[in-house]
């Protein structure tokens, strides 16, 4: 199953057209293969949002893709040239074939609409010969696959707890079935049990339906511990890219050093951090 | 553990805190009992990590250490006296015990400059003190907490500075009118990743030089084990387990502290929830 490519991004370029132009993303390559968790890790500005919102043909003016192609390599076989896609094309890959779930998507919900009437939307928009009946069943199934009771369909977004917004989110980016799904911090407002658990139902649901992820944060730690290959970047570039463990164990770049140095060890050793200065002093005096 | 009997005199002690608050439902209410019986003293030099979830109450500690929220029942005591609540009391209260804020692009006011922000409270804290001695404290302490040299931070404002260059102008307002006690409600969790573990290091130093006490309130477990003392685990109003920090770390004994410790991410559990999720299906 793995192996083969899915998504395969070169030489792309994103541009913010304002003055002076700001260069968000240069050069970037990579290539995402089926069933795979690429983690994009990289602190604030370093373009890896922007990098999301170009593989989904997301940008909004001022940005700007510059140069660069993207392929989308479909099930069937058939390669979609991403980059030249306008009118319906657009709207047959966009959440069919990659779907995304948002920064913030505590806040990504329409507030006055259900979590039913939000579903149906999407079937609605995308899978316009679907009965009534299908959609309804369909968006009970969505819900029980991520754990949300379906008796919440009829719940407005503010009678869900933040958990429970995020796992609607990701129910709706699993709802047309998306051979790759690319999560733009999408734990990070939460609760750390609560985002233990959206975390292993992402890893579960990959497990059970085969969808490649990209997974964007600055959560170093943690895309170690769930990814298969982690890119990380700096202004605009993919500094380096690795297997999660060689990352781990090996570093090359100075920059991948400095992040992992960030996160101290919970259970390991204590670093050379101020404290433990002090502490000799105190053990001595 | 220290003496606690030598100590009782200084110290910022909490006693069996309590905050309720009422939660109206059409005509029914309900008691919410946010912080419950909650006691522990911050002793000079060191640092209480908090640690909980939110909605734990460990916010509502702080805002009543700090007199920004009253208690229902229990006391805040500074070196054994009750903590005032009003009036020029609570002035001088506040001169010695200060808070830095979680969001450094909420907490300074973007139409002052950074000296501004450092010789309000000075000048709050000193009314004698003369205009010129004001500014060079002022630059000291801008200098204190490593922003060098002052003179070019001085006159900028807040938007000119990154979120860790912004933090550390909140610790040295909250330094200036002279505090021995600092209350960091994550002071560090909207920052970037890569500057966090910097701040930290300075509240750090500047505890050692000066004996501060701080309350370290923080939902990261890594940096509270590695910065404080102790570590307090709060869980629904209520501390749950509480020791020496590695100990709790490394020797979780309450139920919640080891689902917390589970939850954190964890590199050299490195593809250990892959195979977990494979074989439960």
């Amino acid at each position: 199953m793995s192996g083969r490519p899915v998504l395969t991004a070169r030489d792309i370029s994103i541009e913010y057209e304002v003055d002076p132009p700001v260069k968000a993303v240069q050069d970037v390559s990579l290539t995402l293969h089926r069933g795979e968790i690429l983690g994009l890790a990289g602190e604030s500005g370093c373009g890896k949002t922007t990098l999301a919102y170009g593989l989904n043909r997301l940008l909004k003016a001022p940005a700007l893709q510059t140069s660069g192609e993207i392929v989308f390599h479909d099930r069937d076989g058939d390669d979609i040239d991403v980059v030249g896609l306008s009118g319906d094309g657009l709207r047959r890959y966009r959440w069919d074939k990659v779907s995304m779930v948002f920064q913030g998507s505590m806040n990504s919900l329409n507030p006055v609409m259900s979590v039913k009437a939000q579903l149906d939307d999407v079937f609605r928009t995308h899978r316009p010969g679907m009965p009534r009946a299908e959609r309804a069943r369909r968006s009970a199934e969505l819900l029980g696959l991520v754990g949300v009771d379906p008796s919440r369909l009829t719940a407005f977004p503010h009678e869900l707890s933040g958990g429970m917004r995020q796992r609607v989110m990701i129910a709706m980016a699993l709802a047309l079935d998306p051979q790759v799904m690319i999560m733009d911090e999408p734990t990070t407002a939460l609760d750390v049990v609560v985002q233990r658990g959206i975390i292993r139902e992402i890893m579960r649901l990959r497990e059970r339906l085969g969808f490649a992820v990209i997974f964007i944060t600055h959560d170093l730690p943690l895309l170690i511990e769930i990814s298969d290959r982690i890119a990380v970047m700096l202004e605009g570039r993919i500094v380096e890219l690795g297997d999660a463990e060689r990352i781990y164990r090996e570093p090359e770049h100075a920059y991948t050093k400095r992040l992992l140095a960030s996160f101290p060890s919970l259970r390991g050793d204590r670093g050379g951090f101020v404290r433990r200065r002090d502490e000799q002093e105190g053990a001595s005096a | 553990m220290t003496d606690r009997t030598e100590m009782a005199g200084s110290g910022l002690e909490a006693r069996n805190l309590v905050r309720d608050y009422r939660i109206r439902r059409g005509f029914r209410s309900t008691t919410l009992h946010a912080v419950a019986d909650v006691s522990f003293t911050i002793e000079p030099g060191r640092t209480v990590a908090l640690v909980g979830e939110s909605g734990s109450g460990k916010s509502t500690v702080a805002r009543i250490l700090a007199r920004l929220e009253s208690t229902t029942s229990g006391g805040v005591l500074l070196d054994g006296h009750p903590a005032p609540t009003r009036g020029a009391q609570l002035d001088r209260y506040r001169s010695r015990v200060q808070m830095v804020f979680q969001d450094p692009f909420a907490s300074l006011n973007p139409f002052h400059t950074i000296l501004h922000h450092v010789e309000r409270p000075l000048r709050i804290h000193n009314p004698r003190m003369r205009g010129a001695e004001i500014r060079d404290r002022a630059h000291e302490l801008l200098e204190r907490v490593q922003l060098t040299p002052s003179t070019r931070f001085a006159e900028r404002r807040p938007h000119e500075l990154s979120g860790g260059q912004r933090q550390r102008v909140a610790i040295a307002r909250a330094l200036a009118p002279g505090a021995t006690y600092i209350i960091a409600d994550e002071p560090v969790s909207m920052l970037d990743v890569s500057i966090r573990l910097g701040v930290l290091n300075l509240l750090a130093e500047l505890q050692r030089s000066e004996g501060l006490g701080v309350l370290y309130i923080t939902h990261d477990l890594a940096t509270a084990r590695h910065f404080s003392d102790e570590i307090l685990v709060m869980y629904r109003g209520e501390i749950v387990e509480r020791g020496d920090a590695d100990t709790v770390i490394l020797d979780p004994q309450h139920a919640y502290t080891r689902t917390l410790l589970d939850a954190a991410a964890d590199p050299d559990r490195l593809g250990q929830l892959r195979e977990e999720v494979r074989k439960g299906g």
